[in-house]
């Protein structure tokens, strides 16, 4: 509620308006913070859809690009704590691909809140929705993506 | 004979022997008394000294469990009696009335929300109330309710009822009865586990008021799924303590209340409690009242000093005598401080009793009636050379029913079980287990032909989605042949209606939109294949946990959202092609490196359960650490020991021994290692599916330390054990601990030395009874049920002393200045033998480490899988690892984890072929470049690279590319996420199929109108 309040500038624009996110989880960790949400029923803004890849070392930059692409206004990457991940360092080599990522992003001119990167272990609801929110809350203050291809809401 | 087990148990010790028997071959039968198997460590928040979430390490355990086609569960069931043999026993079970059809409850909670009866949780220690229906907690297995029968106002007063109103699937049956069943088994594992000490007996420490309470009561204070979503508050005002004390060792060592063993992990768990409730709140004071700081374990040590360090948490050394209540219920505590020698009274806004872990009721009345012999203490006895082997042939015992002991052991001791009954059985393994058996798959038509089932989950789903509305959504999406709705997609008539549906309208893609894959794949995967279905060809689209259940007060946006998750799941799985896994052989053959006493135990097991091992030492002779040993603490001869040992591995004839040898090569992956070893300057070939690492550890030499090496009456310890072999003519002897250990260049505790000191403490004292025996300690460490040596010392008049380390010792001409904590004096005692008793160190590691590519820890031992449920594997798959070499430990620690490894080896070479993971990455070697990137990335060494000849026009070529092994593959898709031609696919993940996920969302959901059929776009 603050935080829409707070976007007072911005408000007409995006009144009512429903960011789109998207969200990578790997399977073992943060895929299973937003089931622990679910089960600890901590409520989340309905912004967000969730990808589900195995280990965030999956995550190919493309990807992340092909959401914004698409028309995502903003871009979550997430995975087990750092010495966490089921398969010994995936999220080790996301953090890499990231620090790539984060340039680029940066070098399109697209606000940095657009691409955000959280571990999340699997009994972290209360974080994973605490994050949901305050994306949602940030990006409803910056509006639609610039990238937004014309016809995408 | 039979081919069967009875696990008798269900928390992790008994789990963790069902999942090894039945992964091994056998049928195995899991009784569980409680309503939900998973025991104690089900309550807990975190466990030490990782922290942990429990149940976030449990919980999948739990459902491989309930999943197993070989585990048979039998939960809330009573075990009456044991009868019979070795191969062939009976076993009384009486299945108690839950008053509820396991079969047909699908544990949608209706029936819960709707009881108008509320009691004691129990999951909760009694902090928080449940209802007379009940399932224990979120995560229980089997998700099935149970009917409190003492409480239930139905079956009390004949009245209510409302629980079988609501009930959907009609499971209520009020006219349950017990049932008595006899199960036949082979062999009998017995998880009886212990039950948490009941401080209301020691009146002192005033339990009757709110805020003493236990540390169990605690845990559930601090977690987030307790009584208070994990905020620690007082129960009298529900206001946040500022000053919280621990009192240790309530229920434990206490010769007047007959507990004289020390319960082993509770220095431990009150480290993580004050740890964890620091982290929760930074303010809070926190003190621990303590005799000894018991921090034996891998990793404790550190755990405790970062408490101290990191988290400001004290400790101070004293047994508070009483706790009192002031005015307006104030509570202090009365302590006199060891270390000053004041008396003081302090208050505190609550004390939690770290309570001990007494023998379980029905551990006894199970002995009683079966004949099985308890040790002093109550617990199950065993010996140290067969730690897991009762009185009774053919019953082994596991966990805390055998003694206190942390999850680490527990789960050893576990799987140690698990391979004594298969060595037994092992002639009729296989007989008994279950293959499933499937249909032939159907021809994939290129169409996709997309079925959707749509699920109410009762009202967890459908009070807050219109499902209706979704499925209606479902029906106008590309590809969708059928879609329905279902109350709840997960009960066994679902599975049928699924496979109906799925024949009738030639489906070949099925997509579930009900809870999470992460426990509901495999069961609509098996569903889908029982029809004919690859189970690649299944997408479940997740709108419980992360839809209804996040978004309850937005019924209209969680609607949307859910035809979105589906439009979601339909656009990928149109794309979804079936997949394999693979068979590929395995040598059923073990290598064992190391033949000391782990290493024999492990080789012989493997043996014993019908499967050829090579085992290596680098010594002459078998027999290593132990060989060096004059006396067990039991009075038993190690000599004697080792030399039954070595006469069964020597005449085994399922055993090779390789003496003077090490392991030089070996390459391959789980089920298929092939290794070179070098013996006496030739090397020879060896084969094998699995591999156990026992390599042992060394004995610290303390150079330059306490005049060693320069006087020649100070000694290490494992001198003096050889020493005396014979009388010694010391008069006066004076042990200095920790030396080496506990230190800043060594900062973990050497767990044996402190019963190893007190142990020759006691042969000094009983050659000799006028020698002068003085042990110079920090923390005395004799854990478990060794308090009994600590306390035989100090009745034969050992002098125990207590220094501190900012105030060692020192060894001076011949005597030792201490400077007595308790005193506050310096003594000089003259000794004419000064014995410094110096930790395990990691041997040499690094040549297996490099070999295998397995981790080290920081202080160069074997670092295991996971620290508290893996003790004995390797993230590695297939090799495992036993002994001294993971961290210092006891003898007969060390034949249990060796037994266990053995077990864990024996789920490898039990199968007949290794399965790889179906979605695994494949490259297309027409895009591939051979850059070798994938090689990099993949911690499993799954690609490698490979020479193919190029023929383009006129020129030939050799250029590099890339393949990656199935069975090695985890399918991670970090390679395909690296490689930077695109030339390789994380199937079931590819980016195509990411990619029209990601597409299906932007393009939002389109409204429809169900009136006319007619459907729009609105974006
Ligand atoms: S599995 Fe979660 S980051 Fe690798």
């Amino acid at each position: 509620m603050s935080a829409e309040s707070a976007a007072a500038p911005a408000a007409a624009k995006t009144d009512g308006w429903e960011p789109k996110i998207v969200a990578f989880c790997c399977n073992w960790c943060s895929y299973g913070g937003a089931d622990s949400a679910g089960m600890g029923r901590f409520q989340q803004p309905a912004s967000t859809r969730i990808i589900r890849v195995m280990c965030s070392g999956r995550i190919d930059p493309l990807h992340v690009f092909n959401a914004f692409l698409e028309g995502a206004d903003a871009v979550l990457v997430t995975g087990c704590h750092i010495g966490d991940c089921h398969y010994v360092n995936g999220n080790d080599k996301t953090k890499i691909k990231y620090k790539y990522l984060e340039n680029v992003v940066h070098e399109l001119g697209i606000e940095k809140e657009r691409l955000q990167l959280n571990w999340i272990s699997a009994s972290e609801g209360e974080k994973f929705a605490n994050f949901i929110r305050d994306v949602t809350a940030q990006i409803k203050k910056l509006g639609p993506s610039p990238l937004k291809p014309e016809g995408v809401a | 004979m039979k081919g069967s087990v009875a696990v008798v148990g269900g928390g992790i010790a008994g789990i963790q022997a069902a999942l090894d028997l039945a992964d091994s071959g056998f049928k195995t039968y899991l009784i569980e008394s409680r309503p939900s198997i998973g025991g104690v460590m089900s309550q807990l928040d975190k466990t030490f000294p990782t922290n942990d979430c429990a149940m976030c390490i449990l919980s999948p355990k739990l459902v491989e469990t309930a999943r197993h086609p070989n585990i048979e569960l039998l939960s809330y069931s009573d075990v009456k009696s044991i009868t019979g043999k070795a191969g062939d026993f009976k076993v009384k079970v009486i299945r108690k009335a839950r008053y509820v059809d396991e079969t047909k409850c699908t544990g949608c909670g209706s029936c819960t929300e709707k009881c108008p009866s509320k009691v004691a949780d129990e999951y909760n220690a009694g902090m928080a109330r449940r209802k007379s229906i009940y399932i224990p907690f979120a995560q229980a297995i089997p998700r099935v309710a149970t009917i409190d029968a003492a409480h239930c106002i139905y079956l009390t007063k004949g009245k209510c009822g409302m629980c079988k109103k609501v009930c959907g699937p009609k499971a209520v049956d009020y006219e349950q009865k017990d049932k008595e069943v006899e199960l036949n088994v082979g062999s009998v594992v017995l998880a009886t586990g212990f039950k948490p000490f009941d401080p209301s007996v020691l009146k002192q420490y005033r339990f009757d008021h709110p805020d003493v309470i236990t540390a169990l009561q605690f845990e559930r204070l601090l977690s987030a799924s307790g009584p208070t979503q994990g905020h620690v508050t007082k129960q009298t005002d529900g206001k946040v303590p500022k000053n919280i004390a621990f009192i240790q060792c309530v229920g434990s060592r206490n010769p007047r209340i007959n507990r004289k063993h020390c319960s082993s992990v509770c220095c431990m768990y009150a480290t993580k409690e004050s740890i964890i409730a620091k982290e929760h709140d930074p303010e809070l004071n926190i003190t621990i009242f303590h005799i000894d700081i018991r921090a034996y374990g891998k990793n404790f040590e550190e755990f405790y000093n970062r408490a101290q360090r990191e988290y400001g948490i004290k400790y101070i050394n004293s047994r508070p005598s009483e706790v009192t209540v002031g005015p307006n219920n104030a509570l202090s505590l009365k302590y006199e401080d060891f270390n000053t020698g004041d008396l003081v009274s302090k208050n505190f806004d609550m004390v939690v009793l770290s309570i001990g872990l007494d023998p379980a009721d029905s551990t006894h009345a199970l002995a009683k009636s079966s004949g099985i012999a308890l040790d002093d203490f109550g617990n199950i006895a065993t010996s140290i050379e067969n730690p897991v082997e009762t009185s009774v042939a053919g019953i082994y015992v596991c966990g805390v029913a055998q003694g206190p002991k942390d999850i680490p052991d527990t789960v050893a001791q576990a799987s140690a079980a698990a391979s004594k009954a298969a060595a037994l059985l092992s002639p009729e393994r296989g007989t008994l287990i279950k293959e499933r058996k499937f249909p032939e798959e159907k021809k994939l038509s290129i169409e996709p032909r997309i079925g959707v089932f749509v699920c109410h989950c009762g009202i967890n789903i459908g009070s807050v989605v219109n499902v209706p509305q979704v499925v209606e959504y479902a029906k106008t999406l590309p590809g969708v042949t059928y879609a329905q709705e279902m109350l709840y997609a997960c009960s066994s008539d679902s599975q049928v209606t699924i496979k109906d549906a799925i024949s009738k309208n030639d489906l070949n893609r099925v997509v579930v939109a009900s809870c999470t894959p992460r426990t509901h794949e495999p069961l609509f995967q098996n569903t889908c294949r029982e029809a004919g279905l690859n189970p690649y060809l299944f997408e479940l689209a997740n709108i419980r946990e992360h839809c209804s259940w996040v978004h309850s007060k937005e019924k209209e946006r969680a609607t949307e959202k859910a035809k979105g998750i589906v439009q979601m799941a339909v656009a990928k799985s149109a794309l979804f092609q079936p997949l394999y896994k693979q068979k590929v052989d395995l040598i059923n053959k073990a290598l064992v490196l190391g033949g000391g006493v782990a290493g024999m135990t492990a080789a012989l097991d493997i043996a014993n359960n019908g499967y050829h091992v090579t085992l290596v030492e680098k010594e002459k002779e078998l027999g290593g650490m132990l060989r060096e040993m004059t006396e067990l603490y039991d009075g038993k001869k190690p000599a004697d020991v080792l030399k039954e040992l070595i006469g069964k591995v020597s005449g085994n004839k399922n055993i090779k021994i390789i003496n003077e040898a090490k392991l030089i090569k070996v390459e391959g992956y789980l089920g298929n290692f092939k290794g070179t070893i070098l013996a006496s300057g030739k090397e020879l070939p060896v084969d094998f599916g699995a591999a156990v690492v026992a390599t042992g550890a060394r004995n610290l030499e303390p150079s330059g330390l306490f005049e060693y090496g320069k006087d020649s009456h100070v000694v290490t310890q494992a001198q003096l054990e050889k020493m005396l072999a014979n009388s010694i003519s010391a008069k006066n002897v004076t042990m200095i601990q920790c030396v080496g250990a506990r230190s800043k260049e060594r900062e973990y505790c050497g767990r044996t030395c402190c019963v190893d000191a007190v142990k020759n403490a006691i042969r000094i004292k009983k050659t000799n009874s006028s020698a002068n025996v003085y042990v110079l300690y920090r923390d005395m460490r004799t854990y478990g049920v060794m308090e009994k040596l600590y306390g035989n010392a100090r009745e034969l008049g050992v002098v125990f002393i207590k220094y501190e380390p900012e105030n060692p010792p020192k060894v001076q001409n011949g005597s030792v200045i201490v400077h007595d904590v308790m005193l506050n004096l310096d003594i000089e005692l003259a000794s004419d033998l000064i014995v410094l008793s110096t930790p395990l160190v990691a041997g040499e590691n690094e040549e297996i480490n490099q070999l295998f590519k397995i981790p080290l820890d920081k202080n160069k031992f074997f670092l295991e899988a996971h620290p508290k449920l893996r003790p004995v594997d390797f993230a590695t798959d297939g090799i495992f690892l036993c002994g001294s070499a993971q961290a210092p430990k006891l003898i007969e620690e060390a034949i249990s984890q060796a037994s266990a490894a053995a077990s864990r080896a024996c789920t490898i070479l039990s199968r007949k072929f290794i399965e790889t993971e179906g979605a695994i990455s494949i490259v297309n070697e027409a895009k591939c470049i051979g850059c070798g990137t994938c090689v990099t990335v993949c911690p499993y060494n799954a690609p490698s690279l490979y020479d193919v000849t190029v023929k383009a026009e006129e020129v030939t070529y050799t250029t590099k590319k890339s393949k990656i092994n199935a069975a090695s593959c985890k399918g991670c898709g970090s390679c395909a996420a690296a490689c930077p031609a695109g030339a390789i696919t994380a199937q079931h993940f590819s980016s195509k199929e990411i990619g029209e996920a990601i597409d299906a969302f932007q393009k939002g959901v389109k409204s429809i109108s169900l009136e006319k059929g007619v459907v729009e776009v609105t974006v």
